[in-house]
Formats: structure tokens, sequence, C-alpha cells
């Protein structure tokens, strides 16, 4: 299944055996000339070599000579490019599901039917609101106006994570092109191909230099674009100690930052969602499940289920149920629902928390270890879906695994399931499950994240604002308001009174 | 005395070699997304520790330090730095070498932890 998929991109020009950096609208080989191999989580195997590089220089010169004009270019004019870069990408929609799949090892299905989608409709958005963008004319008395204008910020650095590579590129650009910036762009090392691909489907639609895509280690290429003096701004998607240092080396040049952080969601179920066996009960124990999306590689995976203590074995039952239907198995097959994790290193940081968390007691319910599904997948990293049944302060509640696994907890009323819920040090996202719609309202308030899904998990809509409080990060994704977090404000205050005012 | 990290010997080993190429390296045990709950080592002094950061011992010659907030989620335990392969994590410099560095835990047994106890709360660094 494997081979077929590789010969079936192979053929469409869309997968080389080597990519370049692509800088001022061309293939470019890296000035060091060298480059590492890109494994496929799939099967452990070598799918593509990209550049070892640092060019980050040269992205920025590019980058540079494009500014001033694209940050002029009508706002009708750089939608009808989003638009035709949203056009091309839908006509090749299966081919990059295929691509994203083969490059990170999630389940076919969700490329297809979920990111792909996602990556089309959040390039639309964008397309769409920074035409009903508008500034503001403030009259601050009968003779004096103030205008305020949105302007581009210029070039701006974007450091994207690999659990969703395209889609997560797209977050980041697609506001960032409709505010009328330019960006140096660094893909993750675990997942380049996907963003590489979307540049040879695209390079033709853009003018040279609006974007620019540098690969190579965080260490080599990320850590000098975090650190130029020529981006105003840094975009970063990843952990708290990167997002601590990158809020560092932008402070060295006085630039803003947007960070997203990751977190412990939690998910809570309240016990109404029991009170009869019908549509409602099993979405609710969909919800419990979805920890085991994207393999558990979701910043805001809802790997902590907080669970009423009157329905809890009750549902329970039903939930782990649920939980061993999920078939796991080869990502090409249409029908698997949980893939590859998408390197080694996670995969083993996967099974140091399988032992950390049996060590401090919590029980595993179902699950606990790697996943052998032999075959021409036998050398993937693939874990089984895992609940741990255990208390809030134990590691494998308060640390984000990013893997399939939840830790499952229970609580007697709204005030103890509030105290869990915020007993973290995270606040991304949370999902609470009932039928009363005052709860959820007051739950919804009261949670310390940035997305509280009610009566659902997992969405991820352009028009809705995401991004996290506490050591979560800093900044939004996503809704029009993105615009804005891609633009300066300009002020222009004018007098239109011919007199003196009479101080001097 | 005990200690609140460890490092195996393929870690030690690993780390002097970086040492080779960098200089004077220290560690940050990260938390959170993608890469999160990683240890990341850079050269000393990259990243700035301050009042909110534990130090909780030196491996291999490096400071090693982890967010004060976080420590009290992580104080019961023990940290054990590993390596595996495996491809980037943040601009923690091993990354291009093919490996990551890696945090094992260990629960601290009833006695290591009257011990810690009696020996006071751990330092912030300045």
């Amino acid at each position: 299944m494997y081979h077929e998929a590789i010969e079936k991109v192979s053929k469409q020009v869309l997968i080389r055996d080597r990519y370049d950096n692509f800088i001022g609208g061309k293939w470019v080989a890296p000035s060091e000339g060298r480059y590492f191999d890109n494994p496929s989580p799939i099967t452990g195997k070598r799918l593509c070599a990209v550049p070892r590089s640092a060019d980050i220089e040269l992205a920025l010169d590019a980058a540079h000579k494009a500014k001033d004009a694209w940050g002029k270019t009508s706002v009708a004019e750089r939608s009808r490019i989003l638009n035709k870069i949203a056009d091309k990408l839908e006509s090749n929609l299966d081919l990059l599901a295929l691509v994203e799949t083969l490059d990170n090892g999630k389940p076919i299905r969700e490329t297809t039917y979920a990111d792909m989608p996602l990556v089309v409709d959040h390039w639309r958005y964008f397309a769409s609101v920074v035409r009903a963008q508008e500034g503001g004319i403030s009259e601050i008395d009968a003779e004096t106006v103030a205008y305020h204008y949105h302007e581009p910020l210029g070039v701006v650095g974007q450091i994207i994570p690999w659990n969703f590579p395209i889609l997560m590129a797209t977050w980041k650009l697609a506001p960032a092109l409709a505010a009328g910036n330019c960006v140096v762009l660094k893909p993750a090392e675990q997942t380049p191909l996907g963003i590489l691909v979307v540049m040879e489907l695209i390079a033709d639609i853009l003018p040279p230099g609006v974007i620019n895509v540098v690969n190579g280690f965080g260490v080599e290429a990320g850590k000098p674009l975090a650190q130029n003096k020529r981006i105003a701004k840094i975009a970063f998607t990843g952990e708290t100690t990167t997002g601590r240092l990158i809020m560092q080396y932008a402070s060295d040049n006085i630039i803003p930052v947007t960070l997203e952080l990751g977190g412990k969601s939690p998910n809570i179920f309240f016990a109404d969602v029991a009170d009869a066996d019908d549509d409602f009960f099993d979405k609710a124990l969909e919800g419990f499940a979805m920890f085991a999306l994207n393999q558990g590689e979701v910043c805001t995976c809802p790997s902590r289920a907080l669970v009423q203590e009157k329905v809890y074995d009750r549902f329970m039952e039903r939930a782990v149920a649920r939980t061993k239907k999920i078939k796991q198995g080869h990502p090409l097959d249409p029908t698997t629902m949980i893939g590859a994790q998408a390197s080694n290193d996670q995969l083993e940081k996967i099974l140091s928390y399988f032992d950390i968390g049996r060590q401090e007691g919590a029980k595993v319910l179902t699950g606990g270890k790697r996943a052998q599904l032999g075959g021409e997948i036998a050398e993937g990293y693939y874990v089984e879906p895992t609940i741990f049944e255990g208390n809030n302060k134990m590691r494998v509640f308060q640390e984000e695994i990013f893997g399939p696994v939840v830790s499952v907890t229970k609580f007697k009323d709204d005030d103890e399931a509030l105290a869990i819920a915020n007993d973290t040090l995270y606040g991304l996202g949370a999902g609470i499950w009932t039928r009363n719609g005052n709860r959820a309202y007051r739950f919804g308030r009261a949670i310390q994240a940035g997305r509280v899904w009610t009566n659902c998990y997992h969405a991820y809509p352009a028009h809705a604002a995401f991004g996290g409080y506490k050591a979560s990060g800093i900044g939004r994704e996503n809704h029009k308001m993105m615009l804005d977090h891609y633009q300066q404000t300009k002020n222009v205050l004018v007098s239109y009174s011919t007199k003196a005012l009479g101080f001097f | 005395m005990v200690r609140r990290v460890e490092i195996t010997d393929a870690a030690t080993d690993l780390v002097a070699r970086l040492q080779g190429i960098h200089g004077a390296l220290m560690f940050h045990q990260s938390g959170g997304s993608c890469d999160g709950s990683a240890p990341m080592c850079y050269p000393q002094g990259d990243f700035r520790v301050g009042p909110q950061d534990v130090p909780l011992g030196e491996i291999a010659g490096c400071p090693f330090y982890i967010g004060a907030a976080q420590f009290e989620y992580w104080r019961h335990t023990q940290l054990i730095i590993d390596v595996v392969p495996g491809r980037g994590s943040g601009f923690s410099v091993e990354a291009p070498e093919g490996v990551r560095f890696l945090t094992r835990s260990r629960v601290f047994t009833d006695d290591e932890v009257s011990q810690l106890e009696a020996a006071g709360p751990p330092l912030r660094a300045a």
C-alpha cells in the first residue's frame, strides 16, 4: 500500500527525491550543499531529502525585495490571489492528502476529510474577510478627525509545527498574506514535505518573495530566523521552553510574538449526559474518544477527562468500549482511524509516560503499549489508544504527552469539576458535555482556556478564534481578528481648523 | 544526597560530543505541546533563566533547570536524561545529530522524599 502510494505521487511529480529551499519564487539549493533524510513515520523509511540549511538571510533578502509591492497590492488583488491558491489546492486535494499522510503518518481519512478541506477553507476565509476589513474614522471634535489605517507589518517569520504541517502553515500564512505581509517560513524538520509540495503547486500564483520556505533544523534555521532583526514579527507553535526562548529573542529586537504552546485540556462530562441512551449520549462518547484524533498529536487534545462520580462507572464502561473500537492500522487504509506517531522520539516519549503513569499508580483501563502492526508498517511508530485512571496531581494529568492517551478522574459537583479543570499550567482548550444550557454557559465562562468546546470537540472553523490562556501562549489564530495580529495601526490625526490653539 | 536529575551514560557521551562543538551547555526542561516535555539543550547562557526557574542539579557538567510552576507538578519525580534516535525539537543543539534527549522519570521513594524535604525548598535561579 505504501509503495503504491509513493509511486502514485511520484508519477504526479509531486514528490521529488530531493527538495531545495523555496526563495524568491525559485527552488534554491542550500548554500552549504547539505541535506538530511526525511523518513515517513508510516514505515520509518526514507521519503525524500530536504535541505539542512541556514539560508535565512537569503530568504529575508527576497522577502524584503517583495514587501513594498505586495503591501501596496490592492486588497481585491491579494484576495484574488488567495482564492486562486485555494482553488489550486482544492483541485489537488487528494494528492495533498496523500502527501501529508506519507509525511506525518496520520490517517488518510483525516487528511482527506479534515486537514485539506480546512486548508482550502482557511485560504478562502482570509481572502474574504480582508475585503470586509475597515479602518476607522473617529471624530475627536468638530474640526479634528482621527483616521485609523491597517498597514502590513512587512516581513514576518513563522515556525511551523509537525502535527498538522500544511494546516498549521495555512493558519499562519493566509492571514499574514491577506494582511499584506511577506513571509519567511520554516517547516518542522519532522514534516517538511507537505509544505514543499504546496509551494510547488502555488509557486506561479504568487509574486516571487512573498512566501519563502527555508528548511533545516531548529537550532540552525529556526534560531537565526527568530533572532533576526529583519523580521517585524515572529509566530511560533511549539512548547514552553522554546516559546520562552523566542520571546527572549523577540525582546532583543522589540518585536511582537504569537505563541501557541500547547495544553492539557480537560473534557468534562456531567452526569446528565447519561440521562438517556440517545444520540446525545452517543455524541458525548465520541467526544471522549476524540483524544485519539490525530494520534493525540493535537495541542488541544482532550487529554484529561473529568467524569461526574454518580455516572462514572456506567460512563466509563461505555467510554472504554468506544475506545477499543477505534481502528488502528495502516494510515493509507481509508478505514483506519488512528495512524502512526510522527517520529521515533515522540513514540519514545509516549512510552516514557506509560512508565511514569504506572509508577505513580495510575490504572491502565485500555492500551498502554506500543502497537505492533506487522507487515510493511512493522517499523512505523504506532501506539495503542490508552486510558489512564488516576488523579489530577499525577504527571500524566499535568504534562502534554502528545500521544493517544487520556487520563481520567472523577468529580462530585460543579465546584470540584472547575477546580480540577483549572488546576493546570495550561489553558488552550476545554470541553463541556451537559444537557443543561445554564451550566454549559457558566463553565464556558469560568474555565481558564481560550477555546471551550461545548457539546462538541475538535472543531476548527476559520471563523472562531483559537489561542491560549496561561502558559498556553500569547495571541490568537484564525478569525478575522487575526488580521490585526499581522498589521500595524496607523493613526493620522488631522485638524481641519485654520485657527491657532492660542498656547504660544 | 538525593539527586533530582540524573543522566544516562549514552546521554553523557552525547553531551561531551556536543560540548566539543558548542562549548559549555545548559538544559531547560520544557512542557506543553509538540516537542513538549523534552529537555532542551542550549549553549550556556543562550536561554536566560531567572527567578521563575529552579536549578534541579548538574548533569555532565551542565546546569539543569525547570520552570518553577512546572517543578511543583514534577517535584515528586527524579528526572533521568536519556537519548534516543529522533528528529528535532525546538532549538535544542543535538537535533542535527539525528538524536533527541529524552526525559525518563522515576517516582522518589518515601525515604528520598523525606531527605529532599529535610534539605528544604530548592533554590531559584537568579
